[in-house]
């Protein structure tokens, strides 16, 4: 046992370090991947053999589905968390393997950006189509 | 050596034995680790599959994009993702969603303290690929028979 176990006996490594660093967030994109990845598990598998039960399904048939509000609105929420996880995830990916800061700061923000833009039209769609 | 222009970069300066300096590699790395083993192996693969699902949602936005704008758009999407080339990218991207799935959740197990020993690590890494392996192929069933 440490010391700090015994001086905080009933505080988590987590409760620790929230709140400290210089902007008080230190663990917020951390804490968000993993708050994210856990919502995504049933979102995925839900997804995931939805989207496989629909092979060869007609147009007609695909827009009736996306249309009904329960897939509607877990279309939106898998979207909206998808590309979150994604991009957060791939922050990391450049943060640990890019060189200097044009390329890191430039390829962090091309790539919030394109995720913006494709969780936007995808958001679109499935409005368009449930309302 | 390259012109250092990162200042974080001043920690990762080594030296070699004839006296030359060197940039270290930034992270642990492909060079660094054997990928043979289960370890690294299954860490930098979470990685890359998870590179791979960001690339490949631009497929859902095409999907749902297409069923927004007309039955010909439609059409189109369906062409690719029925051709040899979409359903290789498919199948690609199932295993890969699924290898990132379990791998996430034995990171998460990691994140509540379980798991943590060599053995244990051994064994979630195993089931992690007979997992990905059981549920891709449940998911291309279900394509199938939804199919036929």
């Amino acid at each position: 046992m440490s010391d700090n176990s015994i001086k905080f006996p009933m505080r988590t490594p987590l409760g620790r370090v929230r709140g400290l660093g210089s902007a008080k967030g230190g663990t917020h994109h951390w804490w968000m991947q993993r708050v994210t990845s856990i919502a995504l598990l049933p979102l995925t598998l839900w997804f995931v053999f939805s989207a496989a039960s629909m092979t060869g399904q007609s147009f007609e048939a695909t827009q009736a589905w996306i249309a009904r509000p329960f897939n509607a609105v877990l279309l939106l929420a898998t979207i909206g968390l998808s590309f979150y996880h994604a991009a957060i995830g791939v922050q990391v990916v450049i943060e640990d393997y890019t060189r200097g800061e044009l390329v890191r700061t430039g390829g962090i923000l091309a790539v919030k950006g394109l995720c913006w833009i494709l969780a936007l039209v995808a958001g679109l769609a499935v409005l368009r189509i449930a309302v | 050596m390259s012109k250092n222009s990162d200042l974080r970069d001043a920690t990762y300066v080594g030296i070699r034995t004839d006296g030359t300096r060197i940039l270290r590699p930034k992270s642990p790395h492909l060079q660094v680790y054997d990928m043979l083993q289960i370890t690294s192996g299954l860490s930098i693969g979470a990685r890359i599959t998870g590179c791979a699902w960001t690339v490949g949602l631009i497929f859902m936005v095409w999907w749902l994009a297409a069923a927004a704008s007309g039955p010909d758009a439609f059409a189109d999407v369906q062409w690719f993702l029925g051709s040899f080339l979409g359903l290789l990218v498919l199948f690609g991207l199932s295993a890969a969603a699924w290898f990132h799935t379990l791998a996430g959740l034995r990171h998460l197990a990691w994140d509540f303290g379980y798991g943590c020993d060599m053995p244990a690590v051994h064994r979630t890494g195993r089931a992690v690929l007979i997992g990905t392996a059981v549920m891709t192929v449940l998911t291309w069933l279900v394509a199938i028979i939804a199919w036929a």
